[in-house]
């Protein structure tokens, strides 16, 4: 037996990452990340949570411990093919500037080997589920979106191949307010439509009681808490009170 | 006036003159690309290898091309008399500008970019060929034209060491204190240095992905 909980997509047991100057990114991570629940990152910059993030998906490997996903060590995957069953969303959305929409959203299912024409059938409907017109986007660049329309790109490419897990780092940190608030009010909505594993990193607390199942809160590379939204008001922790502190005018 | 009588009456010579020169910075230009787009893809991929390659290119670039023909003279198997010498030389000139703007190319993506393109499952060799290159086409290009245009110029010297091209006309004009042969080697020389700057720009203006042009 793996020493991944039953059931758990991804897990870290004691995973650690070390920097070259002897500091710690991320210390002694353990944490399992459950089928079908939104787990939200909470911490300040620097925290350990896009590094976490990027232990789920092999963009690095534990110093010491071990981050497993489907039971597996991310070590011993080959890392593209671990990575082509993870949607991986960052806030510079990263779209490949020299592709339309549809060769973006396209990219994976065609790498894939999928036949054209469900490649075709599923850019439609990833560009219908992120609730954008395909007549008018398909064949846009990305320059010529707008930062919400981008996101929303980049939502649709990561879901394209359908993968198990969703890795979102700050997808909505560079948007205005109210597109913010628009797109996740809607991510919400498609979280509980779509019932995939989601790992959501965000600075922001209250984006992550908005959309978390459960809420993990990383201080200077350590879990400080985790638990569902109702507790985290409640937890003890200096750094969680910080946190819930900046939620009361 | 005296030009076009001199052409008119030299008029197979100096077509086989430019015909040399043209392939003389066809060939090396060509060679260039070939060694220098790799290289340039070698140096993103090993950092640590950048300044030493690079400085090594510039150094060549600062060798007088008149002594670095030369130098190259008495090389065994690079060297020697005639075009094969001559194209090595180029070469080394034409090294630089492709090598640094294949790796300015690909170092100036916008890291979010390679950063979700490795991380949504790109192989290394898909990322390059599906979006570093791609990307980078333009800069290279425009590399792979400085080295043309500076090769066009750098050929007429060959003609020193018996590698022809249109060079021939300008070093006997000299030693002639011709003017007019010293025109009918450089004149074309320059239309065809001109010649490549626009051709090549406009390739250039071809490849930039229309995504990402200006």
């Amino acid at each position: 037996m793996s020493p991944a909980g039953d059931g758990a997509a991804a897990s870290c047991r004691r995973a650690s990452v070390a920097l070259a100057d002897g500091r710690f990114a991320l210390q002694d991570l353990t944490l399992d990340v459950a089928r079908g629940e939104t787990l939200v990152l909470l911490g300040r910059s620097g925290s350990g949570k896009t590094t976490t993030l990027k232990l789920l998906n092999a963009l690095l490997l534990p110093t010491a411990g071990d981050v497993t996903v489907e039971g597996r060590a991310t070590r011993d995957w080959e890392p593209h093919r671990l990575r082509r069953r993870i949607g991986y969303v960052i806030q510079d959305t990263g779209l490949f500037p020299h592709f339309t929409v549809e060769r973006n959203v396209a990219l994976l299912p065609t790498l894939e080997r999928w036949e054209p024409d469900r490649v075709r059938a599923r850019v439609l409907e990833m560009l219908a589920l992120v609730g954008l017109d395909a007549a008018r986007f398909l064949h846009r660049y990305p320059r010529e979106l707008s930062g919400g329309e981008r996101q929303r790109v980049g939502i649709a490419r990561a879901l394209a191949a359908d993968p198990a897990l969703l890795l979102m780092d700050e997808p909505f940190g560079a948007l205005d307010p109210l597109t913010r608030s628009e797109l996740q009010r809607e991510f919400k909505a498609l979280c509980a439509r779509l019932g995939k594993t989601i790992v959501f990193v965000t600075h922001d607390v209250r984006e992550a009681l908005l959309l978390g199942t459960r809420l993990a809160l990383l201080a200077e590379g350590r879990l400080a808490f985790a638990g569902p939204p109702a507790e985290f008001r409640r937890a003890e922790h200096p750094e969680a009170r910080a946190f819930a502190a900046t939620l009361d005018p | 006036m005296s030009l076009l009588r001199f052409y008119a009456g030299n008029a197979g010579e100096a077509l086989g003159l430019l015909v040399q020169h043209l392939l003389l910075v066809g060939a090396s230009t060509a060679v260039a690309v070939a060694l220098g787009v790799p290289l340039g893809i070698v140096l993103t991929r090993r950092p640590r290898l950048r300044a030493p390659v690079l400085g090594a290119a510039n150094v060549f670039q600062t060798i007088p091309s008149l002594a670095l023909f030369g130098f190259l003279i008495p090389l065994p198997f690079l060297g020697g008399i005639g075009a094969s010498t001559a194209v090595v030389a180029l070469v080394v000139y034409a090294l630089l500008p492709i090598i640094r703007n294949t790796y300015t190319g690909i170092q100036a993506i916008d890291p979010a970019v390679r950063e979700a393109g490795l991380g949504m499952g790109l192989t290394g060799g898909e990322l390059l060929r599906l979006v570093e290159l791609p990307l980078a086409l333009g800069v290279i290009m425009a590399g792979v034209r400085v080295a043309t245009v500076i090769g066009v110029g750098v050929a007429t010297i060959a003609a020193a060491i018996g590698a022809g091209g249109l060079g021939v006309y300008i070093f006997r004009g000299v030693a002639m204190v011709n003017d007019t042969l010293i025109l009918a080697g450089a004149l074309p020389a320059a239309v065809m240095a001109l010649g490549f700057d626009w051709g090549l720009g406009w390739i250039e203006r071809k490849l930039t992905p229309r995504g990402v042009r200006a």
